[in-house]
């Protein structure tokens, strides 16, 4: 690696945590009874809302009635979403004519959204009106952010509160992650990533006459292009959202590899900072919630150890190529005039460092945002993406799913550790007992066991092999990565897959609706009984949960079960065609 | 349950209104009032005609062009309507097929340049889009559109640089070289060269 490369990651790390830090100690605030007299000329904003809906914000909810809360509100969100890429035949600003989309795709796609997992079986600049992309996706895009930092402040209360019956109010909880929090974020980042030159027009497609014209076979036929025509639409204010909500389903097809969706360096880097920033910003926040910053650092460092050393592993293969390229005598070697390495499917301004740390970050955090295509990685190189989504996407992970979903990891983690001293375990002062750990263990293995199942009916079943697009082993990888991907609401892919058909649209529909809600239930449902427990003083005999020791036994338990559901299925998959690349086949 | 459905369903229509309608509008506004050339595609004028975005490639075979990244867009390369990648996997045939045939189109367009061909060159781009190539890619191609324009190799370089964008603040990103730019440059070359010789 070289010398710009190191110094681009510390770069990196640099600025995301110096970001972190006020955004997590703000965010605390704002779940918090009463808002800080700061923010006092919103609040007129957020009761409005709240009086416009009929809502009383005083009200505490039982986690039975958050639940249902969070279900009704977004299987609505889900119907909206499915309605609207129905009928945008018949609704207005839809410059570019688009039909109707079909229904298995408007299915997996209005679950995609609604679920925060933005898987894209479509292509955004030939499928979607601008409408359905404003005021459909760009809208699901905030409310499931919105949804999974409620969940976590839920979560957090059960730890703070108790004795109490209730958990919060939900609609409390989402409107001001939004208005607080998504909005302004997403305000400033739309703002600096146009800018750059990410568009946001609603004029229609631009045509061009090329300098020099194209000849190019269609169904059989010679024929000869004179004309480019370029995609537009308002995608800067689509694209900040994507990436501060962990969401990553892009303005056009290619995503955040596309020119007009990331143009620069300078942009590439205020995305990137934002697939992880509000996930590791929590941390601090979980931190500050239940007053003993440690706690939340303990847990932000065991992410940032596991992320640098999957980073690394994915830096350094890409890097060292495709021995193929090598063969043909190619020059591969990198320098301040050459990318070198394994350049197939990746951008000349991004280069090699740029798009490993962005396919790193991007299935660390379930953000699925891509600026190089994860297919045409090395074995190796897409192995780091498929085991950081399998791994539950906690390192980071969705906002506040990322860190709900590790909280339940560690309290697996304080029960081990309970089991190895003979005591009853506890985190945070409240008393880990069976109904927890039953919850906790749901929570954990419904995503494993979606990715397992799923991946096993699609390689039996003729129409799921039927999407395979790489010959040999490489396929099976393709069918394994879509399903770790739906099955951890991520959204990424390695592209080649079809996965637009009436098979897949259901099936990763299916795996996206448990990964998210088999999850978010069994969570709320430990804050509710956390949050009726009675809080316990440490004692001589309690495992503190803010050093080093603890960090391991974090990482530990993480890794120990992701290794042990998914080691075969790598085995069969990137595992073997590395050891098939290095062999020369 | 019953008893949430009617504030969710207001509260589907508000978060509506409030990030699908007005944020949205927000940002368009504010880009266009303070960036309205990037907002709008960074689109490259020659007189009144507009000839390209300087953010999207295009095409190029001509002896006398630079060639920009291999495009896997369909049904026509660099098209921008539809963005797309080759998702080729790589161990597949197929990678190595493609890769072969360009080093040979490589090769043929310029039988006497012995460097190695920078690995940019023949592989395909992520977006089927990408503007740029690596300087080394250029400084590859830079004898043969030297010979084909019936310009000095150091006429040519000295072009490259001026369409050779480094690092962001030196740190961030690959070097790279807009090659749609630079052969709109050549282009206007070659005409003042004509007409200071009329």
């Amino acid at each position: 690696m070289t010398t710009n490369g190191i110094l681009q990651l510390l770069c990196y790390f640099v600025v995301l945590l110096l970001l972190a830090w006020p955004l997590g100690g703000f965010i605390a605030k704002i779940y918090a009874p009463q808002l800080p007299q700061s923010f006092r000329w919103l609040v007129h904003l957020e009761r409005g809302i709240y009086r416009l809906c009929g809502i009383r914000p005083q009200e505490e909810m039982s986690w039975t009635r958050y639940a249902h809360t969070v279900l009704i509100f977004n299987l609505l969100g889900l119907l909206a979403v499915y309605a609207l890429q129905r009928l945008q035949a018949w609704l207005p600003i839809n410059p570019q004519e688009m039909i109707g989309v079909p229904p298995d795709l408007s299915f997996n796609t209005a679950v995609s959204f609604a679920s925060n997992t933005n898987w894209q079986a479509y292509g955004g600049e030939t499928t979607l009106s601008y409408l359905t992309q404003m005021i459909g996706l760009t809208v699901q895009n905030f409310v499931s952010a919105a949804t999974g930092m409620a969940v976590l402040a839920a979560l957090m209360r059960g730890f703070t509160s108790r004795e109490a019956s209730g958990i919060g109010n939900f609609w409390v909880d989402m409107v001001r992650s939004t208005l607080y929090v998504l909005m302004p974020l997403s305000l400033v980042l739309a703002l600096m990533l146009a800018s750059q030159g990410v568009v946001q027009t609603f004029s229609p497609s631009q045509s061009i006459h090329l300098i020099q014209p194209v000849d190019y076979d269609s169904s059989a036929e010679k024929k000869t292009a004179t004309e480019q025509v370029i995609a537009m639409g308002p995608a800067a204010s689509q694209v900040a959202i994507k990436q501060l909500g962990t969401n990553g389903g892009g303005f056009f097809n290619i995503n955040s590899a596309h020119p007009l969706e990331n143009p620069t360096p300078l942009s590439n880097f205020m995305e990137l900072l934002a697939i992880l920033l509000i996930p590791a910003a929590l941390c601090i926040t979980f931190g500050k919630f239940v007053g003993d910053i440690r706690q939340g650092g303990a847990i932000l460092a065991a992410m940032l150890i596991v992320f640098i050393g999957l980073l690394s592993v994915c830096v350094w293969s890409e890097q060292a190529g495709n021995p193929l390229f090598d063969r043909l005598g190619l020059a591969t070697q990198a320098s301040d005039q050459s990318p070198g390495g394994n350049m197939e499917g990746k951008e000349s301004r991004f280069g090699i460092v740029n798009s490993t740390l962005w396919a790193t970050a991007t299935t660390a955090a379930s953000n699925g945002s891509v600026n190089a295509m994860h297919d045409s990685f090395t074995p190796l190189g897409g192995l780091v993406p498929i085991w950081m989504m399998q791994l539950g996407e906690v390192i980071f992970g969705g906002v506040g799913s990322g860190l709900y979903g590790m909280i339940v990891f560690a309290i697996v983690g304080v029960f081990v550790a309970g089991l190895m001293i003979g005591r009853t375990p506890e985190y945070l002062g409240k008393k880990i007992e069976a109904f927890e750990m039953k919850m906790a263990a749901v929570a954990i293995l419904t995503p494993c066991l979606t990715v397992l199942l799923g991946t096993a009916i699609a390689v039996v079943s003729e129409v799921g092999l039927a999407g395979i697009a790489n010959p040999g082993i490489h396929g099976f990888s393709e069918i394994l990565y879509a399903f770790s991907s739906a099955g951890n609401n991520n959204g990424s892919a390695f592209g080649g897959l079809s996965a637009n058909t009436p098979f897949y649209n259901t099936l990763l529909g299916i795996a996206m609706l448990l990964a998210r809600y088999w999850v978010i239930v069994p969570v709320l449902a430990i804050a509710g009984s956390l949050a009726a427990k009675k809080s316990i003083p440490p004692t001589a005999g309690t495992l503190p949960t803010h050093t080093p020791l603890f960090v391991i036994l974090l990482i530990g338990t993480v890794i120990v079960v992701g290794a042990l559901t998914f080691l075969p299925a790598l085995a069969l998959g990137p595992i073997v065609e590395h050891v098939q690349m290095i062999h020369g086949r | 349950m019953l008893k949430e459905l009617k504030p969710a369903l207001w509260m589907v229509v508000w978060m509506t209104l409030l990030t699908g309608v007005f944020y949205p509008a927000l940002v368009t506004g504010l880009a266009q009032l303070f960036f309205p050339h990037e907002a709008s595609g960074s689109l490259l004028r020659s007189g009144e005609q507009i000839v390209g975005s300087s953010l999207i490639g295009q095409p190029f075979s001509d002896q006398q062009y630079f060639w920009g990244r291999p495009s896997a867009t369909t049904p026509m390369p660099y098209n921008a309507a539809s963005s797309g990648a080759s998702n080729l996997g790589p161990l597949n045939p197929a990678l190595a097929e493609a890769v072969q045939t360009r080093i040979a189109a490589l090769k043929e367009s310029d039988p006497s340049q012995m460097q190695p061909i920078p690995v940019d060159l023949v592989t395909s781009s992520a977006s089927g889009l990408d503007p740029h190539i690596s300087p080394d890619a250029a400084l590859w191609q830079t004898p043969r559109v030297a010979r084909a324009r019936n310009l000095s190799v150091q006429e040519v370089l000295q072009l490259v640089q001026k369409h050779t964008e480094g690092r962001t603040f030196g740190i961030l990103g690959e070097p790279r070289v807009n090659v749609l730019t630079l052969n709109l440059a050549m282009d206007r070359q070659i005409f003042k060269a004509h007409s200071n010789g009329d």
